[in-house]
């Protein structure tokens, strides 16, 4: 039986929960080791040689040893193609699928997530540090979520998912942020008053594996 | 019928992209989007991009948006021909080329975009370039790039010993950068500045940087 491959640091953290989202789709067996932030144990010597940028996670199978959670989720797809679900980052045979799923997980890299991370940031996780929020951040980058969130609900009705009909990469990797934004903070109204938004949150959520990374996270 | 690249040759984005097709020993059409009277907020656009962002590549059937979806999308389409790109062959090194792609669209390209937009992009609207954004994402390149420099002692392209996507997308942005006050940001760090002086002198890169204009007069 194969090793089960490993991912370093906290579920809460979003981009770890990221990459958990994608090895329960692909059923893919994983060990989670714990990394202490509070103790600052990610800028430690030792975490730094598998992330040398000191943040979560961090990711090994076998030999190979990542990190960046998107380029994580993209390695599992891949490496296990035959495994799981078989349509998360296309099926082999057709680039123009894997192409559609790139540009919108890009788009999540690029548009959606700076001022989702920002809200989140802000929003749930200052307070519970005891840190002072930025009005200002929280105002411009609730501004340019909208126009992004007006952007996915045209497409949104157009396919059922971003890339297409089917479920991908490019939903899971929105589901740490957008968790919290709806669980967590009062701007969960911009993705409920848009109409395909909402049916397209409301779906993704509630896929077992996303099911079981929130319990994960709620037993932290 | 062959590719269409819908963008601007001083665009960083639009570079990115050619560059790649270059290195992939193909050629494009490159029509022009005219950003100053909003061509790019129009209809006929947003239908390519409904981010309203240049480029947008035209395939045949396909439109992709996204310079760094429509990079390996090229890479992957011509994976017989030109420069390996994205080492399809071999699942680790394709592997490690993702990782440091992700790096330099997470954490390096949100810091050397702001720096850039405030000493290039900014005048040209006629906006106060605000120097303390500068010099505090200076601060956070300074640290980006020591990590880097440690990184490029043990191998002399980013994800290894062959120059990938992962090094390509970091040329337009660095390029404008050199153009500024603080290049020795890069050039105190001594591999940083081999790296960068080796991957800015591909020919595929030479070529696209002609038409990288901003700034000059």
């Amino acid at each position: 039986m194969a090793t089960p491959v490993k991912v370093y640091g906290p579920p809460v953290s979003t981009a770890v929960s990221r990459v958990l989202a994608c090895l329960l789709e692909k059923e893919v067996p994983y060990q989670l080791i714990p990394v202490n932030m509070s103790k600052g144990e990610h800028k430690m010597p030792e975490y730094l040689k598998i992330q040398p940028f000191g943040q979560v996670p961090a990711f090994e199978d076998e030999d190979i040893s990542l990190f960046e959670s998107r380029s994580i989720c993209r390695y599992i797809c891949e490496k296990y193609a035959k495994q799981g679900n078989k349509d998360l980052y296309g099926d082999g045979d057709n680039p123009l699928v894997k192409a559609s799923i790139d540009q919108w997980l890009e788009a999540e890299g690029q548009s959606f997530s700076p001022p989702s991370s920002v809200l989140v940031f802000q929003l749930a996780f200052a307070p519970r540090m005891k840190l002072k929020q930025d009005q200002g951040a929280i105002r411009q980058n609730e501004e340019k979520l909208k126009k992004v969130l007006d952007v996915y609900e045209q497409r949104l009705g157009e396919s059922q998912f971003l890339a297409g009909d089917k479920f991908t990469l490019a939903d899971l990797s929105h589901l740490p942020n957008a968790h919290y934004l709806v669980n967590a903070t009062d701007m969960g109204e911009l993705f409920t008053s848009r109409e395909n938004v909402g049916r397209w949150w409301s779906e993704i959520s509630s896929r077992d594996s996303w099911v079981k990374v929130v319990g994960m996270q709620e037993t932290a | 019928m062959g590719l269409k690249l819908h963008g601007l040759a001083l665009s960083t984005c639009t570079a990115r992209v050619a560059t790649a097709i270059y290195e992939k020993g193909q050629d494009f059409e490159l029509v022009a989007v005219n950003l100053t009277a909003g061509e790019h907020k129009q209809p006929s656009f947003l239908a390519k991009n409904p981010f309203g962002q240049i480029p947008a590549l035209e395939d045949g059937d396909l439109t992709l948006f996204e310079s760094r979806a429509i990079t390996s999308y090229v890479a992957e389409k011509y994976k017989d021909s030109g420069h390996d790109l994205n080492r399809h062959n071999n699942l680790k090194e394709a592997a490690l080329v993702k990782v440091w792609m992700e790096v330099e669209s997470q954490t390096f390209h949100p810091i050397i975009a702001a720096i850039v937009y405030q000493h290039l992009i900014a005048p040209l609207f006629g906006q106060k370039t605000d120097q303390a954004v500068i010099d505090a994402n200076l601060e956070k390149l300074k640290k980006i790039l020591d990590v880097y420099e440690s990184k490029l002692k043990s191998s002399k392209y980013l994800a290894g010993d062959f120059f990938s996507l992962a090094d390509l997308h970091h040329l337009p942005y660095i390029y404008y950068f050199m153009k500024s006050p603080w290049t020795s940001v890069v050039n105190d760090r001594p591999h940083v500045k081999a790296w960068w002086e080796d991957i800015s002198s591909r020919p595929s890169f030479k070529k696209v940087a002609e038409g990288m204009t901003i700034g000059q007069k």
